[in-house]
């Protein structure tokens, strides 16, 4: 018999989800039960009061975020986890945490949609609610993973980008990864970096400005309670955090909510790649049709076709520079996703020959298939369905 | 400490009207902090939007102003990862009891150490003066031009109904027991409701022909009364001051009810 | 009544290029027809050192309604992680063995129970009815454990896993109080494949 090894874990999709943002720290968890993610309430209730944490049912996923955005305040690690629905709810919220740039982790299980649509069925519709949901111009981090490990992964790599970055980060996961179990092996203690928030080094008695810019960029923060008493508010506001309606206040504030997320898009992206070296048909997916899309590389690389995959990792800010380079020289790229489009078309924006691209998609409930992309590469391909 | 050194001097002038009621309800909830010797570090106030949710930007404590409806839910976190701050939250009556009515209600379930103080203008000040859920039947307002049709909450009744632990309701009138009433919701461990009735002039008073700001307030003179006066043997209209529920309860925390 | 033929062997755990195991078990909600597949794959991942998938497709009802849990077992990484066409596939109702027999792979072992399943002779598979709801109430007295049973039976199919490995998974998972009623259960499904055979 193989030795039992503690950290290997054989888990469902969302206690990987769990299991990966207590690794991160997580201290405050409010949420509200929703199909398909409420295993991860459920797991944490019982297990984030174990580490010393506190846990809480609300009333709605409004309350759920907005307080958690107010625990946040408080110097704690946060998260909420929702799917469709109740991420339409959070939307205003959302908007809040980036203007006032609280740290928060938002999971949001995807299902079918609009409205209530198919609740226990996998999609991936919500990509551009993620982007753009909440209103007004502004930037976000989404993070997706395709396999548990990564899963675990990519949830804690979305505490880090909160903490380091002061923004609200999304981790869009769907129905097939979320309810799917397999093997996860726990990291031990300081084998990941765990990052925490920038505190202030203002002393006591002397003026702290918590919305005013070092020179690279970052605001440091001081914990609700502390001895640094200063105003939070989802207005435009100035150094101080007080409304404004100063239009330099105003514009530079919006620049430098944009800035910090999309010039830094770069160091935020997160890919993987398969068989990309010599593919002439480069496929490109993300979540769990990833993997219905790397199945389909696999078999047909057998029978020596040349094809390869671009696994996204990081959906937002759009890792456009790695996109255009990936897709360079290829006969043909392929989008395979859960929705009618939506990665598919900022693939079109910014390769040099939108032409090449296509979509190998699904919308209907159904898990996308191998034989279901196949179909589609055949047809492109000029070779008949 | 005098009432200005609570206040963020370099944000004032503040943005309320000649005549609102809501300055005397912040210069009740400072004399409050002061009189129960709480330091400036220990409290946060946390608001929503409208007139009153301005409020805690004035204020020289932690302060957030947060999304229409939602402050509950803010202080809640707030709460919860800081049990031991002292968390006060300045609403409307639009903001507690429209947009925020579930909030208000799951909070005073909850009985979360929280105290609620809630300004009843009666109106939407700051978007102009539309009728809000505590504009009395008939009563004019820009969305109801000929008087509202929906009946208003009895925001005592639905506190009480709701489970809050500490419910109360006075009028800017009344600036003594106002601070007293403060002071008693801050130190009680649990939900803490009152209800300040609270003069709009501009949009309420005007609509309605109701007069000026003073002119308002001998109206809350008027037409209110203590809890159990015998005024309202020969005057059953006359509004009831006073605290409607007092009761020790086991502090709440989510992982169970704990003795204080 | 005639005994079914012996069915092959499906896997020889020898080699490391094993065959993949496409699996799925089906029922209806509250036989626990998940739990066993959730059983089987983490016995393989933990005590076998295999690579093993779990998935699931259901409705809203808790209780009743068709349930499927598909596990997918295999050395190799596993990426597709659905069964298409299984090669191994239980049904523990008529309306699950009406939706899901036909699509085996043929060759494939459909391994049915008697009390609830009338088996088509159409169907291009080995296909084995057996009275495991019969004997556990006859033996344990209890069909809470009948999903234990349907996988002792497969595992003494197929040479799928270990039966031991099945049992250290119920040793973590199983309430103290419920773990000798789930054991005799594991036995009792392999001790049927053996008179079977024998």
């Amino acid at each position: 018999m193989t030795s039992e090894r503690p950290n290997m874990r054989f888990i469902q999709g969302n206690e990987a989800i769990a299991e990966g943002a207590l690794y991160a720290g997580l201290q405050f968890y409010a949420g509200y039960p929703i199909t398909p993610s409420t295993e991860i309430a459920e797991i944490l209730s019982r297990r984030l009061p174990e580490m010393g944490g506190t846990f809480i049912q609300m009333e709605d996923e409004i309350a759920s975020l907005c307080t958690i955005i107010g625990a946040s305040l408080t110097g704690l690690k946060v998260m909420t986890a929702t799917s469709g629905p109740g991420f339409s709810l959070m939307q205003e919220a959302i908007g809040y945490a980036v203007m006032a740039e609280v740290p928060s982790v938002i999971v949001n299980v995807q299902r079918g949609g609009p409205s209530t649509g198919l609740p226990t069925a996998v999609a991936q519709g919500d990509v551009n609610q993620a982007r753009w949901g909440t209103h007004g111009d502004h930037a976000i981090v989404t993070l997706t993973a395709s396999n548990l490990q990564d899963v675990f992964l990519m949830t804690v790599a979305g505490f880090n980008m909160a903490e380091a970055f002061r923004t609200p980060v999304i981790l869009l996961f769907d129905e097939v990864v979320a309810h799917m179990r397999e093997k996860v092996v726990v990291p031990g203690p300081g084998e990941i970096e765990i990052f925490e928030r920038l505190r202030t080094s203002v002393p006591e008695g002397t003026n702290y400005h918590p919305y005013l810019r070092r020179e690279d960029g970052r605001l440091p923060m001081s914990d609700f309670g502390g001895v640094h008493r200063y105003n939070v508010t989802g207005l435009v506001h100035d150094m101080w955090g007080f409304p404004s309606t100063d239009s330099t206040i105003a514009y530079d504030l919006l620049h430098h909510l944009v800035d910090k997320l999309e010039n830094r898009a770069d160091s935020i992206a997160r890919y993987k790649e398969y068989f990309t070296d010599d593919a002439r048909v480069l496929l490109i997916s993300y979540g769990s049709s990833a993997r219905s899309a790397l199945q389909m590389v696999v078999d047909r690389r057998k029978k020596g076709g040349k094809l390869g995959l671009l696994e996204l990792q990081s959906l937002w800010p759009f890792p456009a520079e790695t996109v255009r380079e990936k897709c360079e020289g290829r006969t043909h790229i392929l989008v395979v996703e859960m929705n009618m489009g939506q990665i598919c078309h900022e693939v079109k924006k910014v390769v040099s020959r939108p032409e090449r691209v296509f979509l190998a998609n699904r919308f209907d409930g159904i898990f996308i298939s191998p034989g279901d992309i196949l179909r589609v590469l055949n047809m492109v391909q000029g070779k008949g369905v | 400490m005098p009432v200005k050194d609570y206040l963020r001097l370099r944000f004032l002038p503040h943005i309320w009207c000649p005549g609102c009621g809501h300055g005397i309800v912040m210069s009740g909830m400072i004399r409050a902090i002061e009189e129960i010797g709480l330091e400036k570090n220990e409290v946060v106030v946390v608001s929503g939007i409208g007139c009153s949710s301005r409020m805690a930007g004035y204020l020289d404590f932690h302060t957030m102003h947060t999304l229409h409806g939602r402050a509950l839910a803010f202080a809640t976190g707030v709460k919860l990862g800081r049990p031991d701050l002292t968390v006060i939250v300045p609403m409307g009556d639009g903001d507690a009891l429209a947009i925020g009515g579930n909030h208000f209600i799951h909070a005073a379930r909850r009985d979360i150490d929280l105290t609620a103080v809630i300004m009843n203008n009666r109106i939407y000040g700051m978007t102009g003066g539309q009728g809000s859920p505590m504009t009395p039947q008939g009563m004019r307002s820009t969305t109801a031009p000929r008087g509202i049709a929906d009946a208003a909450f009895d925001l005592v009744e639905l506190a009480k109904g709701a489970g809050a632990s500490f419910v109360a309701r006075t009028t800017t009138f009344h600036a003594t027991e106002l601070t007293r009433m403060i002071e008693k919701a801050i130190r009680h461990k649990g939900f803490s409701v009152v209800e300040v009735m609270s003069q709009c002039p501009t949009y309420y008073g005007r609509q309605n022909r109701l007069g000026n700001g003073v002119e308002m307030m001998k109206g809350f003179r008027d037409n209110t009364t203590s809890i159990g006066s015998k005024k309202r043997e020969a005057r059953p209209d006359l509004i009831e001051r006073g605290i409607f529920v007092d009761e020790d309860r086991p502090v709440y925390s989510p992982e169970g009810l704990k003795a204080d | 009544m005639r005994k079914p033929k012996k069915p092959n062997k499906q896997t020889q755990k020898t080699s490391s290029t094993m065959q993949t195991q496409r699996i799925i078990l089906s029922g209806s909600g509250g036989q626990g027809v998940i739990t066993a597949a959730i059983i089987l794959a983490e016995a393989a991942v933990l005590y076998e050192d295999l690579n093993a998938v779990q998935t699931q497709s259901y409705g809203p009802e808790s209780r009743g309604g068709a349930t499927r849990a598909d596990v997918i077992i295999s050395d190799a990484p596993i990426y597709y992680p659905k069964v298409e066409q299984p090669n191994l596939a239980a049904c523990l109702t008529q309306e699950a063995y009406n939706r899901y027999s036909r699509s085996i792979r043929p060759g494939g072992l459909l391994l049915t129970d008697r009390h609830y399943v009338r088996q088509d002779p159409r169907i291009d598979a080995h296909q084995v009815p057996l009275d495991m709801h019969e004997t556990v109430m006859k033996e344990i007295g209890n069909p809470i454990v009948l999903n234990i049973c349907m996988l002792g039976a497969l595992i003494g199919l197929t040479v799928l896993i270990r039966p031991e490995s099945v049992a250290h998974v119920l040793e973590r998972r199983v309430p103290a109080e419920f773990l000798d009623m789930n054991r005799m259960a594991l036995q009792t499904g392999l001790d049927m494949v053996t008179k079977m055979t024998r």
